[in-house]
């Protein structure tokens, strides 16, 4: 324990504390996980690479990866503009539209998912217009495109919204005072410090939407290669017994989880960077 | 309680915080360790506390070895730089604190705790905040909270890091000579901490002056100030004047006849340089003996309660900074341009290594 | 106090005025802003509780006081009872060591710990049965021993425990950080023993952040879908939870009952949110305003 600590310390209890949380993280969490990459060397690489390039996957990564980009975009963009209405005007309710903006972390997924489906159904409140008008949003990849969307809202507005609290008042009128109007001083001074807030939320959105299950498979219509995302796949193969399949898949999904995660670490250690160097 | 420090060495990972560092606290002394940033003072300082192991050396308390024994064991009272009061708790909660955790058979009874809160906050005046939480009190109050709550655990020993710190001038001065009155009344042996050399030189008995991990001096403030042992010590402890070369302040000595030429490299491969305070600089208007600087005054600041001036010497680069009673300025009706003569009343000689810079 | 508060709020209005947008622009994001909650957060949550009472008040508490809805929420509680807490004393054992020791890997420990929120819930609910199920690990001696884990009780606690696992040593890990050592270092300093340091000063110091941990920790254990379905084996008045009783439910066209058992989650979503909001409350007024209870950790601060 010595070895570890880099200065030994009067605080008590750190070799008990530390050592439970290992001990609790590996049980739990580690081995696990672990077992899973395990599993997938019982396969030959020529099936796990058949598995994972079917045709059914593909279309699966198709949808699930292409969705999850288109959402995480639009709530990059609306996010964005909810965090700034949150944080820059007063309005009434404003504190509850605050609080409710985690609605969708907060929220089981499965209520989330019944509640869309009613929605968009062509007989539920928004379905019914949207029907006539040709956009069949239940069953079908539009309406997965609204539930990641829906799970993702508060990702963006949650990073950005404490860097503009934090802004800086006194820069954006040192700009106003040299000349610049709104919208250059937005552009010029602003933009650059949200920037990476907003990329690392709607990554954080994006990585979300990806392994997200619930809130999808009641309004996704679930038809192979039409309207099938990934995480359903693999259950689908669990319910036939074909864990090889389920395990190859879900290693890619793994590895795809892992590498969002480093993405996001590293971006918010960029942009750490930049901040300690100015 | 007496304190022995033994050849205390303390790293942190390759950097050394302290070095071979020895010294010794009569019981009922109050030591100021007076240091700039970074000489260890605070190490030493948490090591005696128990807060830090020091990697050699040992550290006895009341002639007891205390190396290895744990900080519940050791009774030391310790008010840290920003107070560290529990801020959760209100004033009277914070103080009680240590004898609220003493052990069933030792814990006083609540009525007796209560007595001792409030004898400890009139002590420290602050009788009338009892109740209040620490966000709602001042960087002062909160500070003679923190000294109430360490002395509530009636400590042999009482150690202040750098207590007065945060503090504003004022408050500072003040908080110093009350902390001085209080231990002149509790006569606890007392360590404090400070980088502030107006501080160490008004509340101690003794100053440990600290740098680089080494002690420079120890002494009565006196000793230090009057008698500086090294050049850091002259330097940290009120302004100086550095005259390279040898000054004499004996008129008689002629053939220590002041020099403002390089001083040439002696055999021991040192050279000699004179420090002066500049208020023991002298000052005439005109050369009464053959040893005196010629300077020009350059700047008079009459603001404050001395008179300072500056002045070029006249056959050297040389700024010389002097300190002038209000009664002596308008004696000699000194202005900008005007010539003098300049000599020293008390000076001091060491010798540095090297040619001269 | 609040006059300064009312007086400093003027001023920053009036500041603000200077480098704000026209009122035109002002009212367009506004707009924009709450068509787009409306569109993705309101119109579903109403939806919740008007599609649960379409058959009026008593079909909607009918709901769920059939049996097997009263097994899904004997089993959601049950498995959120045990979920929890061992995530609570995982998450302040892990906040303590990171917290207020240096230490080698104490950055990876921290970017580790948040693994299960990156992962798809369903992956979560796959590795258990990779280990416990028949085909697994060790399933055959689990066989052998009569020990039932995937399709029952320990299996859905499992999965519950593994994806809730992050969030109160998440909350935990910034607030300690940022509230140092020296007020534990002190009270040693005063004699008092390692527990007694914890106890009277450590955790009265992260009391509110500590108890949304487990709020929210609670919701997204009783809320879990992807995961617990993947282990439960879905058996009626046994392993069902409520969230997979819903799912059940609406399979079933039976959408009322559906949305009624799901109006009970929701409300429970909706106290996390309240208790959330009161306690940034409570912490912001005893520290700075720049440091709301989710704000001090950059990213999800979720």
């Amino acid at each position: 324990m010595a070895m570890v600590l880099k200065q030994p310390s009067v605080l008590p209890g750190f070799g008990l504390t530390l050592g439970f949380a290992l001990f609790y993280f590996s049980l739990i969490v580690l081995i696990p996980l672990s077992g899973l990459f395990v599993k997938t060397t019982t396969l030959s690489w020529e099936q796990f690479w058949h598995t994972v390039t079917e045709p059914r996957a593909m279309a699966s990564y198709q949808l699930t990866f292409g969705a999850s980009f288109l959402g995480a975009l639009i709530n990059g963009f609306f996010g964005s503009v909810v965090a700034w209405v949150l944080v820059r005007y007063r309005f009434p309710g404003r504190s509850i539209v605050d609080a409710l903006v985690d609605l969708p972390f907060a929220l089981p997924t499965a209520v989330a998912g019944i509640a869309l489906t009613a929605i968009y159904s062509s007989n539920g409140w928004i379905g019914r217009y949207l029907e006539p008008l040709g956009l069949k949003v239940a069953f079908t990849p539009l309406g997965v495109l609204v539930a990641l969307t829906f799970i993702g809202l508060p990702f963006v507005v949650r990073t950005v919204q404490p860097v503009l609290q934090d802004l800086d008042m006194e820069v954006e009128e040192a700009a106003t005072t040299l000349g610049a109007n709104r919208w250059q001083t937005f552009r010029a001074v602003i933009v650059p410090e949200l920037w990476p807030a907003l990329l690392t939320g709607m990554a954080m959105a994006f990585a979300r939407s990806v392994g997200e299950y619930g809130s999808v498979i009641f309004i996704a219509g679930n038809m192979p290669l039409k309207s099938e995302i990934t995480p359903l796949l693999i259950m689908t193969k669990l319910e036939q017994y074909d864990y090889a399949g389920a395990t190859a898949l879900g290693v890619v999904m793994l590895v795809v989880s892992f590498i969002l995660a480093l993405m996001i670490n590293l971006i918010q250690w960029w942009s750490g960077k930049r901040h300690t160097t100015t | 309680m007496s304190i022995q420090v033994d050849h205390v060495t303390k790293r942190f990972g390759n950097f050394t915080v302290l070095n071979d560092v020895s010294l010794h606290a009569k019981a009922g002394e109050l030591i100021a360790l007076l240091g700039p940033s970074g000489c260890g003072k605070t190490t030493l300082l948490r090591i005696l506390a128990g807060l830090e192991r020091p990697d050699q050396g040992r550290i006895l308390l009341h002639d007891v070895e205390v190396t290895d024994q744990r900080i519940t064991d050791r009774r030391v009272g310790f008010v840290f730089q920003h107070y560290a009061l529990f801020r959760h708790m209100t004033v009277t909660e914070n103080v009680a604190f240590g004898l609220s955790v003493l052990p069933k058979a030792q814990r006083p009874s609540p009525d007796k705790i209560q007595k001792k809160v409030d004898e400890l906050l009139s002590l420290v005046q602050m009788r009338a905040m009892a109740d209040r939480y620490p966000n709602q009190l001042s960087g002062g109050q909160r500070q003679r909270v923190a000294l109430a709550r360490a002395l509530a655990v009636e400590p042999k020993l009482l150690l202040l890091d750098e207590p007065f710190g945060a503090l504003d001038a004022k408050v500072r001065k003040e908080l110093r000579r009350w902390l001085r009155r209080l231990h002149d009344e509790l006569h606890i042996t007392s360590i404090l901490v400070t980088h502030d050399q107006e501080e160490a030189l008004e509340a101690a008995d003794r100053i440990v002056v600290l740098n680089q991990g080494h002690i420079e001096q120890i002494g009565t403030p006196d000793e230090v100030y009057e008698s500086p042992a090294t050049p850091f010590v002259y330097h940290f402890l009120g302004d100086v004047n550095v005259f390279h070369g040898r000054m004499s302040q004996d008129e008689t000595v002629h053939e220590e006849a002041i020099r403002q030429l390089p001083a040439e490299v002696d055999a021991s491969g040192e050279h000699e340089v004179t420090f002066v305070r500049p208020h023991d600089l002298e000052l005439s208007l005109s050369r009464t003996t053959p040893t005196q600087l010629e300077a020009t005054v350059r700047f008079v600041i009459t603001a404050g309660s001395r008179v300072r001036l500056e002045l070029a010497s006249k056959d050297s680069p040389q700024i010389i900074s002097v300190e002038l009673t209000r009664e002596r300025y308008r004696e000699l009706k000194l202005g900008q341009g005007d010539m003098v003569f300049v000599h020293p009343k008390q000076l001091q000689v060491f010798k540095m290594p090297g040619p001269r810079s | 106090m609040s006059t300064e508060i009312a007086a400093r709020v003027k001023n920053e209005e009036w500041k603000a005025s200077l480098t704000s947008e026209s009122a035109l622009v002002r009212w367009a994001l506004i707009v924009a802003a709450l068509g787009y909650l409306t569109l993705f957060l309101f119109i579903p949550l109403a939806a919740v509780f008007t599609e649960a009472l379409k058959n009026g008040v008593e079909s909607y508490f009918a709901s769920f006081t059939d049996p097997d809805a009263l097994s899904a929420i004997r089993l959601t509680f049950l498995a959120a009872s045990l979920a929890v807490p061992l995530n609570l004393v995982f998450g302040v054992a892990a906040a303590w060591a990171i917290a207020k020791f240096e230490f080698v890997g104490k950055q990876i420990l921290t970017t580790l710990i948040d693994i299960p929120l990156a992962v798809s819930p369903v992956i979560s609910g796959l590795i258990y049965v990779l280990l416990f199920g028949a085909q697994g690990w060790i399933g055959p001696w689990l066989a052998e021993h009569d020990i039932k884990i995937i399709f029952a009780l320990p299996g859905i606690v499992l999965a519950t425990t593994f994806v809730t696992v992050p969030f109160i040593a998440r909350e935990l890990i910034p607030l300690m950080q940022s509230q140092g050592r020296e007020e534990e270092e002190a009270a040693l300093t005063l004699g008092a023993s390692g527990w007694q340091t914890f106890t009277r000063v450590t955790l009265p110091n992260i009391k509110w952040s500590l108890l949304y941990g487990v709020i929210l920790c609670n919701a997204r254990a009783m809320g879990e879908f992807g995961a617990v379905s993947v282990v439960s084996g879905h058996i009626r008045g046994l392993t069902n939870t409520l969230p997979l009783h819903v799912e059940i439910l609406y399979n079933e066209y039976n959408a009322v009952g559906a949305f009624a058992v799901a109006s009970l989650l929701t409300l429970l979503a909706i106290v996390t949110l309240i208790a959330k909001t009161m306690i940034e409350r409570k912490t912001a007024s005893s520290r700075t305003a720049h440091d709301p209870v989710w704000s001090t950790q950059p990213g999800n601060p979720l």
